[in-house]
This record gives structure tokens, C-alpha cells and sequence, in this order.
């Protein structure tokens, strides 16, 4: 069964990924951060909605724009700041930076495509040992140019794996707007291997739950896989200052797609506003306490020789 | 006689039977065809359920078996031909080789990929392949070679029973028909074994067998090769015995990566001379590893080198074409002639 949402919960979710991630971009010029990163921003009613239907044993993968993912499932703001900073208290220890967390469940890899075998395979392994869970994978619109995404497709049919598809199309690969990437339509890709889909275009929590619940539970009731589609908006840069789409464009989907707005508007100002408090201290204190964590020992790294 | 073949079919078996959490996917692996090479034969009947008949999707079943393993199964993947490898290059490369280290030691993937490889049957530029080298060191992947020397079928039941790490098990097509030759039974030679100390792993489970001709004066050349090409190796060491009096002891590593040099180098400290011998082309290959280790541990100590390797061009299906492309006993012969 669906969960009942609790609309404050959902709030507090959006806001935390949103926050956070707002972190990120604003910090990562002081030079505190490693490589790069992929904000979430404008797509966290997607994470919150389909992750607030996941069953605790539930397997999520997820990709290079997994920060979002990973906080809705339940990760620590701190040990995912810890992990971007290279930290020993990181999600990985600062191995695996922003595109590569594990944790409980959670997966992310940074390679396209090739985490939708994976996922498939951890659902089918969940079902041969008869466990009841299911796996979620997310994927992006650009990840559809992928052939092994097609393999994978095919055998979860075939296999009936217990898993959920969620495709987030936010239209854009980095630069490449969809219409030059993807052809014909999304949810007939998956229709193609008689995987029943549902379509969504909404930045709506309360919408994409409910959407999310009823695939899962079906999943649950009997092994076989779904997939969701999410027309969604990205506000920010595909990784850090590479927007190269109108401003005015991208300023419209922040006026008309935010799910912040668009849940927030439900809730009574003075709620929302300790929600808000919450999130900020939990968020200023999550980046400070990384800040101050152990950096990993060089040495420890095998062969590893004093220079 | 057990074939090598029986060995690694046998294995299979014996492992199905030993762990449950054990599974087969690959293309055409249901009986009665029992797989391109019938190293599967008779597991789908014995084991219904547990073998996974796959489309032609060397990528996706790979990376499925990744997710298996990684959620507590054992499962085996076959590559119907070793060129086909380079299907799954990103899984191997970018998932399965990197989750243990990159999720911070926090998950295992026992995971064996078993691909026949080789050529020698006319199967031309596409299906004869050696194409190991392509993962030869890549951190965190293990990749194993059995020769008909040795216990094929034992190093298989250990990397898919035993391996908690992902390995890309290497079966040349003509050990198949093979016999099994117990290093301690082989006539000729005197065998030692060694298992290879690893970095940060402790010892190998994948032995090196070290073979001396019995009761030949001290050794001139220390040969090295593995898989078929270890079988080659012998029979050249006993032509260079028998008909010019140059005296080798073979070295057969049956883990190539990550590769331990130090029972080839026991070896040469030996010989002063080292021959690798590999079907795999000759550049920036597995003997130019070898090679290139030994000349830092032993530097003048090593008083000649040579690598025997398959010529620079696709393998031909013309089996005249084919025998020359590929190194023989006579180009082995020939190349340790010139070395003393």
C-alpha cells in the first residue's frame, strides 16, 4: 500500500535536497569540493515523491545526479558534503566523490546506461532469493541513447524482474536539448517491451506519489517490472556554470515548475517557515562539521610510497 | 582421461551442487545444445532454474550478473566467444572492477566471467582472438588462465565457490579437448607449484607451476607462457632437450592479473634468460610486462629476453594463413635456438 503522505515531511524532504544542493553550487568556487557536481535543482518533488513510496528493503540506483536521490532515500547531508570534500567520513570515503555513493541500499554509478543492468540484476536477485524487494532505478532523458539500456529492458521483461524504471526527462543532456537526442516518444520505449508505463508532466509531490505508489505496490503484488515517466525541469547548470539554454527559458521553469512553490503553497506560511529555519541549521551545520572532518590517510592507498 | 573440457564442466556441476546462491547466464547455454562449447552441458537439466538463457546481450547479462552478485548470489556469466569481450568493456571497466573499491571496500561482487578465447579453428579474424590483454591491469579485476597443467577444473570451482572478487576466467578453445596432466604425474619434468603473494590480498588462490626437466643439467632459458600456449612451452622444451641440448624450465602462471613476477624471476635468476611466450599480439602485451619487470628486478642479471607472440594482424581463417599468424613450437624452438 501507498504510504499516507505527510505533506510537512514532503516539504522538508524538497527543501533539504534543495538546500543542499544550492550549497554546493554557491561553495564549490571557495574550492572546498572536489571534481564536479550535478544539482538536482527544480527535480527533487521526482526523488521525494517515488522514494517516500519505497519499501525499506527496497534497492534504489541512481546516477550521476544522484545527491537528490541519495538524500531522499534517507542519506546524511554531512556524509555526502564529507564525500564531495574528499573526507574519510564520506559516503565512500572520499573514493568515490559526487557521482559514486553506496549506502544500505543505495547505489550511484557515474556512467550512463550501464547502472540499468545492475538494477535490473539486483531486482532479479531479490525475486531468486525471495526477498520481496524491488529495485528502483532512475535514469535521464540523455541516458536513452544507450543501447544496454534497451538490453536491459528486454530481459526484465523476459525475467519479470520486480523493478521500477523511473525515466526523468528534464529535457536537456548537459547541452543537447532532447529534441536532438531522443526520438519518438519515451513511454513507448517502454510499452515496446511490455513494460506498462505511466506519464507525468508535473513538478507536483502529490501527483508523482501517488503515480510512484501504484507502480510499486503493483510490482510488490507480483514480480514484474513498471516504469515511470517524469516530465521534469532542471533550474541549474548540467554540472556547474554550463547552461547554455535562454535564461529567459530557464527563468520561466523556475516560476512555473518549482516544487517548492508548487507543495509550499499548501502549507500555512508559519509552518512552512519553521520548516525552513530546520532545514537551513540542518544543512549550515551538516557543511560545517564536514568541513572539519579527517582528510583519508594517502598511505593507505596499496603500493603506496612516501614521496 | 578427463579432458579439460570434463574439468571445467565437472566444476560447474560440482559448484551448482555446492551453493545454491549459484547461477549460469549466457546465450545458448540450455540442454541439450549445453552451451556453444558444452562446457554447460547437462547444468539446465540438473539444475532447471538455475541456468539463465540469455538474449544476445553479452553487455546487459553481464551487468545483471553484476547486480546479482552484488545482492548476495554467486552467479557465472559465459562470453560464447572471447572476442566478445569487448561488449562488455564497460561493465567490466567502469562497474563491476570498480565497486568494491569506489563504495569503499563496503560491498563484494563474486562475479566469474568464463569466455572461451583462441584461435586455431578456422574461425577467422572475428572468432580466434586472444583479447585478455585488453584487461590485463585494470585495478580490481582478476583475470585467470588455466592451462591443461594443473587443476582447470579446481581454479574455476575456487574463483566462482570461493572469490569474493569479480574474475575474467580465460578458457583457450584447444585446452578443451586436452587431457589433464597433474604437474606431479607429468613424466619429464619435475614440478613445483607456488601461489603468488599479492599486494594487500595475501597469497592467490590461482597457482604458478614451475617445471624442470628431470635429471637435465641446470636450465639455459626459463620459457613462460599460459593457457594453450603452456602446452606449446612443453612441447618445445623437450624438442630444445632432445634435439639441440638447450635445457628450459617452464614457468605457467594461471593468474595473469594482477600478476606476480616472483616464480619467473626464481626462474631466470636461474636461466639468465627469459622467453614469454603469449597468443595475444605481440605489442604492449602481457610478455612486454614480463619482460619489462624482470629487467627491473634483475637488470644485467638478465643476459637475453625475447617475446614469441601472434603476428600483427587480425587472425586469418585460412588455416595455412592462421599457423603463421599464431606462435607455434617451431617459432618457440626457433627463438630460444637464437638465445644461447
Amino acid at each position: 500500500m501507498s504510504p499516507v503522505p505527510d505533506p510537512l515531511e514532503l516539504y522538508r524532504q524538497i527543501l533539504r535536497i534543495r538546500r543542499f544542493e544550492e550549497t554546493v553550487l554557491n561553495k564549490f568556487s571557495s574550492g572546498v569540493f572536489f571534481g564536479t557536481t550535478h544539482t538536482y535543482l527544480g527535480q527533487e518533488a521526482n526523488a521525494v515523491g517515488v522514494l517516500s513510496c519505497a519499501r525499506p528493503d527496497d534497492i534504489v540506483v541512481s546516477n550521476h545526479r544522484c545527491h537528490g536521490h541519495f538524500l531522499a532515500y534517507g542519506g546524511e547531508p554531512r556524509a555526502l558534503f564529507a564525500e564531495l570534500m574528499g573526507r574519510e567520513t564520506g559516503v565512500c570515503g572520499g573514493r568515490g566523490g559526487s557521482q559514486h555513493l553506496h549506502w544500505r541500499n543505495f547505489y550511484s554509478n557515474g556512467v550512463q546506461g550501464g547502472t540499468v543492468p545492475l538494477a535490473t540484476g539486483m531486482a532479479l536477485a531479490e525475486k531468486l532469493r525471495g526477498s520481496g524487494a524491488a529495485a528502483i532505478v532512475f535514469l535521464g532523458d540523455g541516458t536513452l541513447g544507450e543501447g544496454i539500456v534497451y538490453e536491459s529492458l528486454n530481459i526484465a521483461s523476459l525475467w519479470r524482474a520486480p523493478i521500477l524504471f523511473v525515466v526523468e526527462n528534464n529535457r536537456i543532456a548537459q547541452t543537447t536539448p532532447s529534441e536532438l537526442a531522443v526520438a519518438g516518444a519515451i513511454a513507448t520505449r517502454f510499452e515496446a517491451f511490455g513494460i506498462s508505463c505511466i506519464e507525468l508532466d508535473s513538478s507536483d509531490v502529490l501527483e508523482i506519489l501517488p503515480a510512484a505508489g501504484r507502480l510499486l505496490d503493483e510490482i510488490h503484488a507480483e514480480p514484474s517490472p513498471r516504469a515511470l515517466v517524469l516530465h521534469t525541469a532542471r533550474f541549474g547548470p548540467h554540472s556547474k556554470g554550463d547552461d547554455t539554454r535562454d535564461s529567459i527559458d530557464v527563468e520561466r521553469l523556475r516560476r512555473t515548475r518549482d516544487p517548492l512553490v508548487i507543495h509550499g503553497a499548501r502549507l500555512p506560511e508559519e509552518q512552512r517557515k519553521a520548516i525552513e529555519a530546520e532545514v537551513v541549521e540542518q544543512i549550515t551545520l551538516a557543511f560545517r562539521l564536514a568541513l572539519g572532518d579527517p582528510a583519508p590517510d594517502p598511505q593507505s592507498l596499496p603500493g603506496a610510497t612516501t614521496p | 582421461m578427463t579432458t579439460v573440457l570434463d574439468a571445467l564442466n565437472q566444476a560447474l556441476h560440482a559448484a551448482f551442487q555446492a551453493d545454491e546462491t549459484v547461477f549460469l547466464l549466457g546465450e545458448d547455454v540450455l540442454d541439450p545444445y549445453g552451451g556453444a562449447f558444452k562446457v554447460t552441458r547437462g547444468l539446465s537439466t540438473a539444475y532447471p532454474g538455475r541456468v539463465l538463457p540469455a538474449p544476445i546481450s553479452e553487455a546487459g547479462i553481464t551487468g545483471i550478473a553484476a547486480g546479482m552478485a552484488l545482492r548476495g548470489l554467486r552467479p557465472v556469466v559465459e562470453i560464447m566467444f572471447g572476442d566478445f569481450i569487448t561488449l562488455i568493456a564497460d561493465q567490466l571497466v567502469n562497474h563491476i572492477a570498480k565497486f568494491r573499491w569506489m563504495y569503499n571496500d563496503q560491498v563484494r561482487v563474486p562475479l566469474v566471467i568464463r569466455t572461451p578465447m583462441g584461435g586455431r579453428r578456422g574461425y577467422g579474424p572475428t572468432h580466434s582472438q586472444t583479447l585478455e590483454k585488453i584487461y590485463l591491469g585494470v585495478p580490481g579485476l582478476r583475470v585467470l588462465a588455466p592451462s591443461s597443467i594443473g587443476d582447470p577444473g579446481g581454479l574455476l570451482s575456487r574463483a566462482i565457490l570461493e572469490d569474493d572478487n569479480p574474475v575474467l576466467f580465460i578458457e583457450n578453445k584447444l585446452l578443451y579437448l586436452l587431457p589433464v596432466q597433474h604437474p606431479a604425474g607429468m613424466e619429464e619434468f619435475e614440478a613445483t607449484e607456488s601461489k603468488a603473494e599479492l599486494l594487500g590480498e595475501g597469497d592467490s588462490y590461482a597457482p604458478t607451476f614451475t617445471l624442470a626437466l628431470g635429471g637435465a643439467p641446470p636450465a639455459a632459458i626459463t620459457l613462460v607462457a599460459y593457457g594453450y600456449m603452456a602446452e606449446l612451452a612443453r612441447q618445445a622444451a623437450l624438442r630444445l632437450a632432445y634435439e639441440f641440448e638447450i635445457f628450459t624450465e617452464l614457468v605457467i602462471p594461471t593468474q595473469l592479473a594482477p600478476f606476480e613476477i616472483e616464480a619467473v624471476l626464481a626462474s631466470t635468476r636461474r636461466s639468465g634468460r627469459l622467453l614469454t611466450i603469449e597468443e595475444g599480439t605481440f605489442s604492449l602485451g602481457w610478455g612486454a610486462e614480463i619482460l619489462a619487470r624482470s629487467v627491473e628486478a634483475l637488470g644485467s642479471g638478465l643476459r637475453a629476453a625475447r617475446r614469441v607472440a601472434a603476428l600483427e594482424v587480425p587472425v586469418p581463417a585460412s588455416g595455412i594463413l592462421e599457423l603463421q599468424a599464431l606462435p607455434s613450437v617451431e617459432h618457440i624452438v626457433q627463438t630460444a635456438k637464437k638465445m644461447v
